[in-house]
């Protein structure tokens, strides 16, 4: 509030903005130009005006992704933040355990979507998988492949399953930063358990959890691998999320058009979400 | 340039882009600020305040064609404006 800000600095940024600007702006301007055009190949195109966004907001394919994939964030949320801090505050704080923990929690982090995708298609299958088969022969019916419950669940646990331990350590990093002192307060105030999660804990770690919850959200709202090799979008469409969808139309179908403005929208919708998480964070930051 | 499918409608929306942020970038340079708490509760600059007029502005785009249809766009980017003027004032 006090002082001016200084903006020359931001010129010796420029050698960045060449590089981004030939690696995403310049593509994401010919996405632009693609989404008020027709074309049937060979670089010959048509324009289309505001026809494919007038579809698009017309048609229920793309609200229905949409839908589904707000779902889909905010399950995973839901589970995976509380889930997360639950495990931090259990987590050993010295000694060897802690490292062991630690190297153990981060295991399922340094597997890629699409191995993670692999196990867990194979996993929940009912004829070889070893949860599938296990589930049936308790005799609980369970097939991913044909009931759209079963997909949602087996797509949800196993986004749990991959990025809770992201969520633990982060919240693990934001309690390790809280000096012994204050918990010493705490005991001489005889503050219950509880109280000294809501007025020590969580307020400390609240910086860490809302980069936990950006990070959660935006690699959830871009989810593509993992549900695309478990479920392939199915059964149906039941599992068929944004960015699923998006592919279909532009490498499937080849609809350059359609799927420009698709991803236009989809681009809006994620730089509007992340403004308003990058915004409270600077803000909790200013606050202390 | 040909690959990227230029057309003059999205060449002049580039333009008018690109000499927004110009201009904003030379009024930074040339009159520094200090970042003022508005209606939203946030701390935010000319630039913060150009860049939600512009997310806004495609939102307004968005819902208008949705709502109303294309034959009607103008009146869109008539609603931006007053937008704009809005989140320069109060923001």
């Amino acid at each position: 509030m006090e002082k001016t800000v200084n903006h020359k600095a931001w010129f010796l940024v420029l050698p960045v903005l060449v590089l981004v600007a030939f690696s995403a702006v310049i593509p994401l301007m010919t996405v632009v130009n693609y989404a008020f055009q027709d074309t049937f190949g060979n670089n010959v195109f048509f324009w289309n005006g505001l026809g494919w966004f007038e579809d698009l907001l017309a048609s229920d394919r793309m609200w229905n992704a949409l839908g589904r994939q707000l779902a889909f964030s905010g399950i995973i949320l839901a589970i995976e933040i509380p889930l997360g801090v639950f495990v931090a505050l259990n987590m050993p704080k010295r000694g060897v355990w802690a490292s062991v923990v630690l190297v153990l929690m981060s295991l399922p982090l340094l597997i890629p979507w699409n191995v993670v995708g692999t196990i867990w298609q194979i996993f929940g299958r009912v004829d070889i998988g070893l949860l599938g088969y296990t589930l049936n022969s308790m005799g609980i019916s369970y097939n991913y492949t044909q009931n759209p419950v079963h997909a949602w669940a087996t797509v949800v646990v196993m986004d749990v399953w991959h990025w809770t331990s992201l969520v633990a350590l982060l919240a693990y990093a934001g309690l390790q930063s809280i000096p012994d002192a204050y918990y010493q307060a705490a005991r001489i105030d005889q503050a219950s358990r509880w109280k000294v999660f809501r007025y020590i804990e969580l307020p400390k770690m609240m910086g860490v959890l809302m980069i936990a919850i950006l990070l959660r959200f935006m690699d959830s709202f871009m989810i593509y691998t993992e549900p695309f090799v478990v479920t392939g979008g199915g059964p149906g469409n039941a599992t068929t999320f944004l960015s699923i969808d998006l592919v279909k139309m532009a490498l499937g179908q080849f609809d350059l058009g359609p799927a420009a403005a698709f991803s236009l929208m989809y681009f809006l919708v994620i730089l509007l979400i992340s403004w308003v998480f990058y915004t409270v964070m600077t803000n909790l930051d200013k606050r202390g | 340039m040909a690959w990227m499918a230029w057309t003059t409608p999205t060449a002049i929306f580039f333009v008018i882009i690109a000499l927004l942020l110009v201009t904003f970038s030379v009024l930074a340079i040339r009159f520094p600020e200090t970042p003022r708490r508005g209606v939203l509760g946030i701390e935010t600059t000319r630039g913060d305040r150009l860049f939600i007029t512009l997310l806004g502005s495609a939102f307004i785009n968005l819902a208008w064609l949705g709502v109303m249809g294309a034959a009607l766009q103008p009146w869109a980017l008539l609603i931006c404006l007053f937008y704009a003027a809005v989140v320069f004032r109060w923001v």
